[in-house]
């Protein structure tokens, strides 16, 4: 009798561990390369590198836990030391593109109407340019326009968002009114918006040169930081990407527009049946994320202190990428600001530990597109089941 | 007759689904070279029949015995395999091929060698050219399917059968989208098959067009077989008192609702600006009055009540709610005048079934639930719904269940608590049971009812005419896009329903 029950508490277990390998296969692959970068690489699990970034980052530690506390639970294989480097390596990896997860936040509101958003990228990069253009240093010898005053810093960021968010608005107004599909029409979007930032900032006698030599005031918004006690800080943009973090999550969780969102990508025929207004929403929808790039945009050109026509180009993919990993469903109705941010942790984190291995960065793609796909076969296992 | 004289014999095939037994012991006996008819009410399970013959369905208890021999299909390729054609109902061609490779596709004519093989078109146009000519079809072969009109599209899906070297072909209401001269074409087409040898099994509403056509006719009611009969001794009166005929003690609950002089809904000369749409209609409906909407398959009534809810075009008539004029143009405007439409395709139209049971109820109405601050008070979210799941008897375990794991008539329930939240006056119920089993089924009515009694106004599309009659105060009939009828609930008959059904048929 006695025996017979551990047999079925050992089926249960192996139940249970298969169960949690088909639908937690992103993250098993994720913890070897933890234990294999730590292994190789014993400097990657150095106290001085963990302690030095968790300093840096407690906030976001803090947040990374939170976020990850609902995967990294769950595996019961990885150690207490392996999850503090798990987190640490993606602490410091947010530190370095904070930006990007607001971009993946937009992109990711925009999956849920089962649309996609091709343009986010070049958007990035325009706004990044329009910002940059209002804000080099007075002294900087080939300034973009030479004559320009100085301006408050908030005016050449508003700017910037306020062309993502006209970006935005003419995606969603291209899908909703002209019913084009999400994908050509903002791809053509795309397309339009590389040549838009090429023309501004191909200025004689310069040509098209990157904008540098950027206000202090402005590269500190990016690279500042609250200090807080000795080597603890806060970084301003982490801050800024909480806030908005925070605000999508009541975006989509909180607020009529959020469910009426939800609802369209569960199914837009019976959204309009119940009265949702259902071109109104989706221009909303792109009018926030376009706003969000343009956000994203300023952020980027503060933190590496310039900027050119070709920033942001292929960030749109990587946002999808991060989404759809992070159980963002193509097919729409499906998604959570959580799994946004885990997926571009995942992502991000990845790409860190990569680093740290020697890999070199044409195997990282390799690595990285193997995820991608391999999340989402798994994710979509889910649903073939139920047919 | 000994068994060998019938190409096909279906014997005692039940079929269920969850909640329904679609079927329940049904046999068909179909002899070669004959028009055999099979009629019934809608949802009486003919569909459901000719799908498990198809191999579409699989048959869980029955045998299908093919030329004397017990056959069983895996799908609809196997079926073809073995001499069986299906005609759809909504015929299924690729558009932009041409007709040709239609009539070919997925066999088309190859030549070469080893691996190297082309598709021969030279063959391919000859042979399909013999067969649209021994058919006396005029299709060119080479056209797109695209360009095509119904009957065309028809008469090439009859040749592809015919290019199976089909014995048996179903049509499945061949005729409901064809013209009276393109029907005489269809009809000579059929005599040329059977003559052939080829068995016809023949699904179609129109009682004079079976009595013309047909040599037997088998007539099934609520999934069960009621008998088959040679077509000689039959008339339309004694089709239709087989198909409805049946027990209606008990099913419906008693309604107690008194229906007042007040109109709240007036529709006049509604016109669709789809000509095969409905045309001049005119109705009103009284406050706590259920009317109910009878009509067989492609009377149009669907397609009147989602105009009338703003999901349609309207080509001409005029609409009042509370006796003042109104242009509704959205669902969000029919909405605001307290008008609630429950569709009749529930899972296309109705749920969402990747949401929570929760999101399901409150996604007609999530505005009334807005605080000051603009954000949604969940509190009162989740009080409402906990309520309204026990007020209609949901089966969840809780509001956050996902939809998709509800049964029908659950989630038909569902659909009703969202439409009630938005306190409407005048609910449409397109079908509000199909799908539904009995004990459901009970429930669904029970609200209504109670809706009624509350003073609601309703208007219930049903192609159950024993619910037709066990739910309506009057009941207004349509045929073919045009009302032929407004009858009293309490003196109506099925006869009388089903001959203004098919007036103009």
């Amino acid at each position: 009798m006695a025996q017979a029950e551990s047999t079925t508490t050992g089926i249960t277990l192996w139940k249970t561990a298969k169960d949690f390998a088909a639908k937690k296969a992103v993250l098993l692959v994720l913890a070897l390369l933890v234990i294999v970068t730590g292994i190789a690489q014993p400097n990657f699990l150095s106290y001085d590198n963990l302690i030095n970034i968790l300093m840096i980052t407690s906030v976001y530690v803090i947040i990374a836990l939170g976020e990850g506390a609902i995967l990294i639970t769950k595996g019961t294989d990885l150690s207490a030391g392996r999850v503090v480097g798990l987190t640490a390596c993606v602490a410091a990896s947010m530190l370095q593109r904070s930006d990007y997860v607001i971009i993946a936040l937009g992109e990711g509101a925009i999956l849920i109407t089962k649309g996609t958003d091709l343009s986010a990228g070049r958007v990035v990069g325009l706004t990044a340019c329009v910002a940059a253009s209002m804000l080099q240093r007075s002294d900087y010898a080939s300034r973009i326009f030479p004559d320009f005053p100085a301006m408050p810093l908030i005016a050449p960021i508003v700017i910037a968002i306020v062309v993502g968010l006209i970006v935005g608005l003419i995606n969603g107004g291209i899908v909703a009114w002209l019913k084009v599909p999400p994908f050509i029409a903002t791809l053509g979007t795309m397309t339009i918006a590389y040549g838009a930032v090429s023309l501004y900032v191909d200025r004689p006698p310069h040509g098209a040169s990157p904008i540098g030599g950027l206000r202090d005031d402005f590269t500190n918004v990016a690279n500042g930081a609250i200090p807080i006690a000795g080597n603890v800080r806060l970084p301003y943009i982490i801050i800024i990407a909480t806030v908005v973090l925070l605000l999508m999550w009541v975006i989509l969780n909180r607020t009529r527009l959020g469910k009426n969102i939800y609802a369209i990508g569960a199914n837009p025929d019976a959204a309009e049946v119940s009265g949702v207004n259902v071109n109104k929403t989706l221009i909303v929808v792109y009018i926030i994320a376009g706003a969000l790039y343009g956000l994203a945009g300023s952020l980027q050109a503060a933190r590496q202190g310039s900027a050119t026509n070709n920033l942001g180009y292929g960030w749109e993919l990587d946002a999808i990428s991060a989404c759809v990993i992070g159980g963002v469903s193509t097919t729409g109705g499906i998604g959570t600001v959580g799994g946004m941010l885990t997926g571009v942790l995942m992502l991000t984190f990845m790409n860190n530990a990569l680093v740290f291995l020697n890999v070199s960065p044409y195997w990282q793609n390799v690595v990285k597109g193997i995820i991608i796909v391999s999340a989402v076969a798994v994710d979509i296992r889910k649903y073939l089941k139920k047919r | 007759m000994a068994a060998s004289d019938y190409i096909l014999e279906m014997n005692n095939i039940s079929k269920s689904f969850p909640g329904v037994k679609a079927l329940d012991g049904v046999s068909l006996k179909v002899k070669p070279g004959t028009v055999h008819a099979l009629m019934g009410e809608n949802g009486a399970g003919k569909s459901t029949l000719m799908k498990c013959l198809f191999g579409i369905y699989g048959i869980d208890e029955g045998e299908v015995i093919l030329n004397g021999a017990p056959v069983k299909f895996e799908d609809a390729k196997d079926a073809l395999k073995a001499g069986i054609s299906m005609i759809h109902q909504e015929l299924l061609p690729i558009p932009y091929r041409s007709v040709m490779e239609n009539v070919w596709l997925g066999r088309y004519p190859v030549t070469g060698f080893g691996p190297f093989k082309f598709v021969n078109n030279k063959k391919m146009l000859q042979d399909t050219k013999a067969i649209f000519e021994e058919l006396q079809m005029e299709i060119d072969p080479t056209t797109w399917v695209v360009n095509l009109s119904v009957s065309k599209i028809q008469s090439m899906e009859i040749a592809k059968a015919v290019s199976f070297k089909s014995k048996i072909i179903i049509m499945d209401e061949p005729t409901s989208s064809l013209t009276e001269n393109e029907v005489g074409h269809l009809f000579r087409i059929i005599k040329k098959l059977r003559a052939e040898g080829v068995a016809i099994i023949y699904i179609s509403h129109r009682m004079e067009e079976i009595l013309k056509i047909a040599d037997e006719v088998s007539i099934m009611r609520d999934g069960k077989s009621v008998g088959t009969y040679p077509a000689a001794e039959l008339t339309t009166d004694i089709i239709i008192n087989k198909m409805v005929g049946r027990d209606m003690s008990n099913r419906f609950p008693p309604r107690g609702n008194v229906p007042s002089d007040e109109v709240v809904l007036k529709v006049e000369d509604f016109t669709s600006p789809d000509p095969k749409s409905f045309k001049n209609v005119s109705f009103d409906l009284r406050k706590g009055e259920i009317l109910g909407v009878s009509g067989l398959v492609g009377a149009q009534r669907t397609e009147l009540m989602e105009t009338i809810f703003g999901l349609r075009p309207l080509a001409g008539g005029k609409l009042w709610v509370n006796g003042k004029e109104e242009t509704i143009a959205s669902p969000t405007q029919a909405i605001r005048r307290k008008m609630a439409l429950l569709t009749e395709e529930r899972r296309a139209t109705g749920i969402f079934g990747i949401l929570t049971v929760s999101d399901n109820v409150l996604a007609a109405n999530w505005k009334s639930y807005v605080s000051r601050i603009r954000l949604l008070d969940l509190k009162r979210c989740d009080k409402d719904v906990r309520k309204s799941i026990d007020m209609l008897r949901v089966k969840t375990p809780s509001g956050k269940a996902f939809m998709q794991n509800l049964s029908g008539g659950n989630q038909q329930k569902v659909i009703f608590s969202r439409w009630l939240l938005t306190e409407p006056e005048i609910l449409i119920l397109d079908e509000p049971t199909r799908g539904i089993d009995v004990g459901a089924k009970y429930e669904i009515y029970t609200i209504i009812a109670d809706l009624a009694k509350r003073g609601k106004s309703i208007i219930m599309i049903s192609s159950e005419l024993p619910e037709i009659l066990g739910m309506s105060d009057r009941i207004m009939v349509m045929c073919e896009g045009r009302m032929t009828g407004i009858l009293e609930g309490a003196s109506a008959s099925q006869e009388e329903i089903m001959r203004l059904s098919t007036q103009f048929m």
